[in-house]
């Protein structure tokens, strides 16, 4: 359980969290979502007593973080996958965590083998890849058998089996019963992992919902149907309320009525259908329309390959302008992990 | 990479602590945190032959020319100083390896892993510096005793007798005052790191206090630099290793104390500010 109560942090002139309230709940996966500079990672910070709130405060199991007994045993979190000493092999940096908290030394080899780093803990951790360098960071979350779990973009810079893997393992962790706090600024990521969703965008909180709430309300549903008669059903969907535009040679997509509706429409009116579907928005679609005015700095070179990058060096990929085409985020390769650090960082100063 | 499960069956369940994670447990990680990592050995093996080979080199380079020294230089000659003389040198080398203990933790991120697992500031403060110092103890004592022993061996090479034993008078305080000032000047570093959390300009600003200072104050007129030196940390080391109280010092402990005035300073400022700031 995370309670985060009018939680507040300005690095300077610049509010980088503005009074967020909300409380992640033990059982699930919750994602906390918002484009690159919203506010997550000073958010995750503050629950973590890194950076002091300019006001408002956050608890875990109704305490805040410096006041917790054994703070891993309860809570484990993974911030910067390259928060480690690279001169330090993967085990002794396990090791000297968990003598902080009284953790057995079997425990760090439990944990090595869970993220299948046994065969290289006596390496060195600068010749890591990011995606290691992630699996030792989890492992680090998973120390103390904590239960309450906070990953910061955890799937950065990992290939598809490394992300499956860390699916699987949110929704494990959850499902025995953990708090599992994830942050994305990727909504595709959160889409099939996710139960309940927290999007903040600009340090304001927009949403905590759950994900089909959000998608329902945030995004207009649209009916699919594919008719030898197109115009006329356009004309009678018009007549019952709604708007149909043509998509191809024998298809509409139908906005403002339901299935249902359209599929009376076209039995009263006698046209035959071959195809009647709903057509879910997806949740990203949901998220760009909502936090398109919130997103600090767009991208301004459009399908150029090259995003313009202001202030500072922000990683602006994935940023379209909201009258732009709609980016190709799933497929955008994730950003390396300083560029996102650095971003991080502007975002904090600048 | 082996193949993955998230299947945690197999994890044992851990054994449920009593209390709150304290100091000792936070004493235990530092200490393996300073001996895991290279930079450690390496600056300790290069502080050890520094301290010992210039301390070497001075008192052979003594011993052999003795023959030519003038009556003033054999009048105020200190075989225990000759002999520990490599300090000097030491000292830079505990610069580096105390200010990187405190800036290496910001110049690589792991102070926020570091105060994730103790969130408490003061306890990991007081664990880091305590595993440093006494590390930096180790080194400088064992450095001290035998750059004094090998060098004392060098002055016997000499025509005459010159060298000293540690039963003379003040001989013990200078070579164990030796290690002492290892110890001040790495914590000195340490404290300054803590400050500007920046390895590098750590490193400068310590060596500008404790190195370039003193050359400074030595081209002020005499009256004026005795004065001022006696209150210089610089000091406070080559009054510990001299067995006789120079013009421009305070007796040894004194002038060691001013040292110690300026190194408790600066990591009582680090500390507060290490409490205060953002990680």
């Amino acid at each position: 359980m995370i309670e985060v109560r009018g939680l507040t942090k300005r690095y300077g002139d610049k509010l980088a969290v503005d009074n967020l309230t909300f409380a992640v709940e033990p059982g699930k996966v919750t994602g906390f979502l918002g484009p690159n500079g919203a506010g997550k990672s000073t958010t995750m910070r503050l629950i973590l007593g890194l950076d002091r709130p300019t006001s408002g405060e956050a608890m875990v199991h109704g305490k805040q973080y410096q006041a917790l007994g054994y703070p891993m045993r309860e809570m484990g979190a993974l911030l910067e996958a390259k928060a480690v000493h690279g001169g330090r092999s993967a085990y002794n940096h396990l090791l000297c965590l968990a003598q902080t908290n009284d953790i057995p030394k079997r425990r760090v080899d439990e944990v090595l083998g869970l993220v299948g780093l046994t065969e290289v803990a006596k390496k060195r951790s600068k010749g890591f890849s990011l995606g290691m360098s992630q699996r030792l960071g989890i492992a680090a979350a998973l120390l103390g058998d904590p239960q309450v779990l906070m990953f910061d973009e955890p799937v950065n810079g990992l290939d598809p089996e490394g992300i499956r893997w860390i699916r699987n393992l949110m929704q494990a962790l959850a499902a025995e019963g953990r708090t599992v706090f994830v942050s994305s600024h990727l909504m595709s990521e959160m889409e099939n992992t996710a139960q309940d969703i927290i999007v903040i965008g600009r340090g304001k909180l927009i949403a905590q919902t759950t994900i089909d709430k959000f998608i329902a309300e945030n995004s207009t549903g649209t009916v699919k149907v594919r008719t030898p008669q197109a115009e006329a059903l356009a004309k009678a969907v018009a007549a019952a309320g709604g708007s149909a535009t043509t998509s191809g040679a024998d298809a509409l997509v139908i906005q403002g009525l339901s299935t249902d509706q359209v599929g009376d429409v076209a039995f009263d009116t006698g046209i035959r259908l071959h195809e009647l579907s709903q057509t879910r928005a997806s949740l990203e679609q949901a998220f760009m329309e909502l936090t398109a005015d919130s997103v600090e700095y767009h991208a301004t070179v459009q399908g150029s390959g090259q995003t313009a990058v202001p202030a500072g060096g922000r990683h602006a990929a994935g940023h379209a302008a909201p009258d732009g085409p709609p980016p190709q985020i799933t497929n955008a390769p994730p950003p390396p992990q300083d560029t996102e650090s650095t971003s991080e960082h502007a975002g904090r100063t600048s | 990479m082996t193949a993955v499960t998230t299947d945690q069956s197999h994890l044992s369940t851990l054994p449920p602590a009593q209390g709150r994670a304290n100091l000792l447990g936070t004493l235990r990680s530092e200490i393996t945190k300073i001996r895991s990592v290279r930079s450690t050995y390496w600056t300790m093996i290069v502080l050890f032959v520094v301290t010992v080979g210039i301390s070497a080199l001075i008192t052979w380079l003594t011993a052999s020319h003795w023959d030519q020294a003038s009556l003033s230089q054999r009048a105020t000659f200190q075989p225990a100083r000759n002999s520990l003389i490599g300090l000097y040198f030491g000292q830079f080398v505990i610069v580096v390896l105390g200010a990187l203990t405190f800036t290496a933790e910001y110049s690589t991120g792991m102070i926020r892993t570091s105060l994730t697992a103790m969130p408490r500031r003061g306890v990991f403060y007081l664990a880091k510096a305590l595993v440093f110092a006494v590390a930096a103890l180790i080194i400088g004592e064992v450095a001290s005793f035998v750059a004094f022993f090998l060098g004392q061996a060098l002055l016997n090479t000499a025509p005459e007798h010159i060298s000293t034993t540690l039963g003379a008078p003040h001989v013990l305080r200078a070579v164990v005052g030796g290690g002492l000032f290892i110890v001040a000047c790495g914590l000195l570093a340490f404290g300054i790191g803590s400050l500007v959390r920046h390895t590098a300009a750590a490193i400068s600003i310590t060596i500008g206090v404790l190195f370039v200072v003193p050359i400074i104050v030595n081209f002020l007129p005499t009256s004026w630099s005795n004065d001022i030196m006696r209150w210089l940390p610089s000091e406070g080391g080559t009054a510990i290793w001299n067995t006789a109280q120079q013009a421009h010092e305070w007796p040894a402990w004194g002038e060691f104390s001013v040292l110690l005035g300026y190194t408790a300073a600066v990591l009582i400022a680090g500390y507060i500010l290490f409490r205060r700031r953002d990680a």
